[in-house]
Formats: structure tokens, C-alpha cells, sequence
């Protein structure tokens, strides 16, 4: 090697260690809290290969973050392309990328900007993937805009958790979330401490106006838009079916709303209005975002590197409210016993797999652990037998006389018992016994 | 990492001394479903009421049917269609009347203005209670929230006229250039 190009190897590593100098104080240097192991070589050079996965609305803020804390792997999902109303706060996309995927976009732009750290983009809904997909990562962090995706992920990481052999299988759950001025962070280990279904109750269901305020005497412009939305558009199908991106459709949802608030004297319609009732915009504020996704990155980073204690075990759970002043507050939210995704972990049910369903039923009254008079089952997709309502009671009886195999079941397959003597389910997975040869 | 890993690691050891050891591969009923299964196997309907499902692999779609045995609408069947999404009880069920009916709060199109399917919907509520407010929807036709407005105004003018007006529409007539659809059983 010549001096010249020792020298610019040198200066290479020199900037990358300058480059990365106070996170590497942080991480090098224990603090009173710290576990020492966190400081030895073999895990500090873990952390390059860390693997993590972002979904959802507060990407742009969460990438950047990731990606100037080091983290060197990540994966990043958002089925939306961009649209030029997202151009005010999501800083990564510029005018000419609109229409693009963000998920995109938004990879090769930090990629091009921070040297070393490959994310990898997918164009898609969270839903798209199973669990050998999720397995890969080791931290899922997300700003997802729905409780129905976050209901999702969540389920599927606690499912992955549940199953997993060793402690790999916990993936931590990063969740952020704001509406205006208010927002929340919260860290999930999945079936270790309380899950998003266990705070299901903590998001307040979308304020909705009766159907016949809409119908008869409307008040506000929103009123207005809602009519035009769910009634005049059911009535007049000028499309055959509602895109709530298609500009042609919401123009004629406005014009709509806009004849019905002339005739009641409401002003106020607007063409962004009308877009953001129909599709629930929930307004986005550019700093909020920034302060629960700064949070969540930091909850990450320190996760990740165990540099400091984090949210998890404990507290939980960030609120934080700038609505009035500013004020935040951070408490453990208790796991729920009767939690339907992480509340008490499906037990095994040993069954043989010849056996007929009736005779698994009339089993779960004399098992000490069920003691069932009126049980129904189910497992995923698939209503085994049900004691009521009648119809279905008289649907599925057939199937008492089915063997567990004939029925489709497999070994390992969960299924649900009700029993009306009970308020809570019980969940059960087949353990087949060996077939024995007669 | 480290100490969700000790942590975990901890209660796997314990729950492997209980000799617990994972079958294959775990099929998860989503949290809908079971919540949907839970308040099925709690459903009294009583001999005036029936559901239907077209699919019964798929309970999170089915059919109401409501035969009212006292007041105006006596002597005639309605059915409901039901549509859950797997964001229930979160969200509540898209619930649609199928037949084109003569009723104040509900529209020719079958939408239907009950509070509790709404703005007063919470994940307590369960299947029985949207089922007994449809039922007394039959009972109790109310005036004062309007889905279909001059079913309102004969109701809160005329009453007896309005009456009328139901057995009309129930046996298939026309009220006021509307047709209406027969549902006298």
C-alpha cells in the first residue's frame, strides 16, 4: 500500500470516528443504571448488525433519526405514494417525487444523505407479510395512522413472541402516535408487558355525527360533506366505486355538499374540507411529529444499545400534550388478564386426532382446567361447533361426528371455547398424541 | 436487548420445567373474531328474532331477522344484514336494513339511524345490545331523528294516517309515488 492511500485510509477511518464520537461516548461509557455487559466489545459491535422495521406516518422523522443514531439496517414499509399536501412536513420528499412511492423515495434520500446505512424500501400494506417475514427484525418501530394496522402488527409480534423458542422471538414495539397537538409513545414487549389490545381504550373512538342530523337538518359544513358522502352518493352512484383519492370523486362529493350547505345557509365547503372529512384527516402537526418520533427513536436507540433505562418493563407509556401548555406524563399501563391478544397464553390441549369433535367437547366438561357444560369452538376462519345462535348451532352440528382430522385441524392449531356460564374465552393449541397404530 | 433477553429467557426456562413445548405452527383467532364469538354464544333472541349465516366459517358477516309480534310493524319480517370488520368492537358493526321499508328512521337505501351503531357506539356494547335496539325500532318508530323524513312527518302529524301507511308499504303498496317492498310474512 502506498503513503498516499495508507494516509487516505486513515483519514477515512479517522472521520468515521469522529463522525460517530459522542454517540459512541454514550454507548462506550456505563452510566450508575447501565448493565455492564452493555459496554464490552462483543456487544457494542452487535448493535452494526441490529435490524429494525418502521412503518407508517411518521417515517420521514423516524428514518432521519434511525439513521443518524447509527442504526445501519432498516426496513421501511408505507403503501402511499406521495401527494403534494404531505410536502409541508414530510421533509425527505420534494415536488417532483410526487406520485412516487414514499417508502421510496424516502430510503434512497436518507441513504444518499447519511453514508453507510441500507434501508430497504417496500411498497406495501404491513399486511402484506407474515410472520417469517417479522421474524427478521429486532425492533419494530412505528407512527402507523390507523388502530386497526396497529392492532395488526401488534397481534402478529405478540403471536411471534408467543411461539418463539428463545428470546429472539420478543420484538420490541415501538409506538408513536399524535393528533394535533398531542401525541403518545409507548415501548411493548410483546407478551411480557400490557399490548396495544390491552390499551385499546386509550384511543377515543372518532367522534361521529348521528346518521340523522346528516339526513335531516344539517348544522355544520362537515354535516354537509357526510351527506353528500354516505347518502347522496348511495343514492346516485355516480362512480361505481368510492376512491377517496380519485380527485374526480371527491369534486363531485364537494359540489354535492356544496348545493346541500347553500340550501341550509352553511358556509364554509371547501375542496380540502370535503377531502379531509371523508377521509378523517386527522390534523398533522410538523413539531409534534417531530417530538413523539424523536421520542420513540430514542426509546430505540437505547433498546438497542441498553445505554440507559427505557420504557418497558415499567413505565410504558409517554403522553404528551401541547394542547394546553405543555405536559406530559409517563406511567406503566397495566397488562390485561382477559386481554383477547396477549391475555393468558393458549394452553395445550392434548387430543388425538381421530377423535371426533363431540367427543373432544364432552372431554373439555371432565378436564379439571375447563370444566365446560355448554362449550362452543372455533379456531381461525372456521366455526367448528356452536351452541347458539340456533341456525348455527344447527350449521355446524354435523360436525360432532368428524374427527379432528377430517375437520382440517392441525396439530399446534389454536382454537377458542366459549361457554355462556363463563365471561372470558379460553384459548387452547392442539397437541396431537402420536398416532398409535391399531 | 439485554435485559428483555434475561427476562424472557428466565420465563421460558420455567415454562419448559412445566413441560410446555410449542406444536407446530400456532393459527391465531383474530381478536374480532373472538370477541364476535364470545357475544354469539351470549345472543338470547327470543322467538321473534333469527339469524342467518350464509357462510358459518364466516360469523362475522350474517343476517338478522326480526318478526315483530306487537305494534305497527306486527305481522311482517325484516332482515338485516351485518357486516363486522376486524376492527371490532373497536368500530361497530355496519348493520343495513335489506328490504325498502315505510319507517321514519330508516332510509329507502336501508340505512339505519340507531345512536348505539353510531356516535354513542363503545367496545362494551356488544351484539344483544344493537339487536335489542333494532327490535325496538319496531316497537317505538321515532319521529324526532328522521332518516326518512316524510315517514317522520306523517308519524308526528298523523299518527293513525301513518298506520295506515305502514300496513300499506308492509303488504307492497305505494305511498307518495314510493314503492315499497312486501313484507307482510
Amino acid at each position: 500500500m502506498s503513503v498516499e492511500t495508507q494516509r487516505a485510509a486513515h483519514l477515512v477511518a479517522d472521520s468515521e470516528t469522529m463522525r460517530w464520537k459522542y454517540l459512541d461516548q454514550i454507548r462506550r461509557n456505563p452510566g450508575p443504571l447501565t448493565d455492564p455487559m452493555a459496554v464490552e466489545e462483543e456487544f457494542l459491535a452487535q448493535f452494526e448488525k441490529f435490524k429494525i422495521f418502521g412503518a407508517g406516518g411518521l417515517g420521514c422523522e423516524i428514518l432521519k433519526n434511525l439513521a443518524m443514531s447509527k442504526f445501519k439496517d432498516i426496513h421501511v414499509i408505507d403503501m402511499d405514494t406521495i401527494d403534494i399536501s404531505n410536502l409541508n412536513r414530510q421533509f425527505l420528499f420534494r415536488k417532483s417525487d410526487v406520485g412516487k412511492f414514499k417508502a421510496e423515495v424516502a430510503a434512497r434520500f436518507v441513504e444518499q444523505r447519511v453514508k453507510g446505512v441500507k434501508i430497504t424500501a417496500h411498497n406495501n400494506r404491513i399486511q402484506d407479510f407474515d410472520d417469517e417475514f417479522y421474524k427478521q427484525f429486532q425492533l419494530v418501530i412505528c407512527g402507523l395512522d390507523s388502530i386497526e394496522a396497529r392492532r395488526w402488527i401488534n397481534a402478529m409480534l405478540v403471536s411471534i413472541a408467543e411461539e418463539a423458542e428463545d428470546p429472539d422471538g420478543i420484538k420490541p414495539l415501538i409506538d408513536g402516535g399524535t393528533e394535533g397537538f398531542k401525541g403518545q409513545a409507548r415501548v411493548i414487549l410483546p407478551s411480557i408487558t400490557s399490548c396495544i389490545e390491552c390499551q385499546l381504550d386509550m384511543h377515543a373512538p372518532r367522534a361521529a355525527v348521528p346518521l340523522c342530523t346528516i339526513a335531516s337538518i344539517p348544522r355544520q359544513p362537515e354535516h354537509c360533506v357526510e351527506w353528500a358522502h354516505v347518502i347522496a352518493w348511495e343514492e346516485e352512484k355516480p362512480f361505481p366505486k368510492l376512491d377517496k383519492d380519485d380527485p374526480e370523486h371527491v369534486t363531485w362529493i364537494y359540489q354535492k355538499a356544496l348545493k346541500r350547505a347553500e340550501e341550509f345557509n352553511i358556509p364554509g365547503i371547501t375542496y380540502s374540507l370535503t377531502q379531509g372529512t371523508i377521509k378523517n384527516i386527522i390534523p398533522a402537526i410538523a413539531s409534534t411529529n417531530a417530538i413523539i418520533a424523536a421520542a420513540c427513536c430514542n426509546e430505540a436507540f437505547k433498546i438497542a444499545t441498553n445505554s440507559a433505562p427505557c420504557l418497558g418493563f415499567e413505565n410504558n407509556y409517554m403522553m404528551y400534550s401541547g394542547n394546553d401548555s405543555i405536559y406530559t406524563y409517563t406511567f406503566k399501563h397495566e397488562k390485561k388478564e382477559d386481554c383477547p391478544v396477549c391475555g393468558r397464553e393458549a394452553r395445550p390441549l392434548e387430543a388425538d386426532p381421530n377423535m371426533t369433535l363431540q367427543d373432544l367437547l364432552d372431554s373439555l366438561a371432565l378436564r379439571p382446567e375447563a370444566q365446560l357444560k355448554k362449550p362452543s369452538i372455533r379456531a381461525e376462519g372456521k366455526t367448528l361447533y356452536m351452541q347458539v345462535p340456533q341456525s348455527l348451532e344447527e350449521q355446524t352440528r354435523p360436525n360432532l361426528s368428524k374427527s379432528l382430522k377430517d375437520l382440517g385441524l392441525e396439530n399446534g392449531q389454536e382454537v377458542v371455547v366459549t361457554d355462556p356460564a363463563f365471561p372470558l374465552e379460553f384459548n387452547f393449541y392442539f397437541r396431537f398424541k402420536a398416532a398409535e397404530s391399531s | 436487548m439485554l435485559n428483555i433477553w434475561s427476562m424472557k429467557k428466565k420465563q421460558k426456562e420455567a415454562e419448559n420445567a412445566e413441560g410446555q413445548a410449542a406444536g407446530g405452527k400456532r393459527k391465531k383467532v383474530t381478536a374480532a373474531q373472538l370477541r364476535v364469538q364470545k357475544d354469539l354464544s351470549e345472543l338470547s333472541l327470543g322467538a321473534t328474532m333469527r339469524t342467518d349465516f350464509p357462510d358459518p366459517d364466516n360469523i362475522l358477516n350474517f343476517i338478522l331477522s326480526i318478526e315483530p309480534d306487537e305494534g305497527m310493524y306486527r305481522g311482517a319480517r325484516f332482515t338485516f344484514d351485518f357486516a363486522i370488520n376486524q376492527n371490532f368492537p373497536h368500530e361497530p358493526p355496519k348493520v343495513r336494513c335489506m328490504e325498502k321499508i315505510y319507517h321514519p328512521n330508516i332510509d329507502l337505501e336501508g340505512k339505519v339511524c340507531l345512536n348505539i351503531l353510531r356516535e354513542d357506539w363503545k367496545p362494551v356494547l356488544n351484539l344483544n345490545a344493537v339487536i335489542v335496539g333494532l327490535q325496538f325500532l319496531f316497537l317505538e318508530p321515532n319521529a324526532s331523528d328522521p332518516l326518512n323524513k316524510e315517514a317522520a312527518d306523517d308519524l308526528r302529524s298523523n299518527r293513525e294516517g301513518f298506520k295506515r301507511n305502514v300496513r300499506t308499504a308492509m303488504s307492497g303498496g305505494t305511498i307518495k309515488g314510493t314503492t315499497y317492498d312486501r313484507v307482510l310474512k
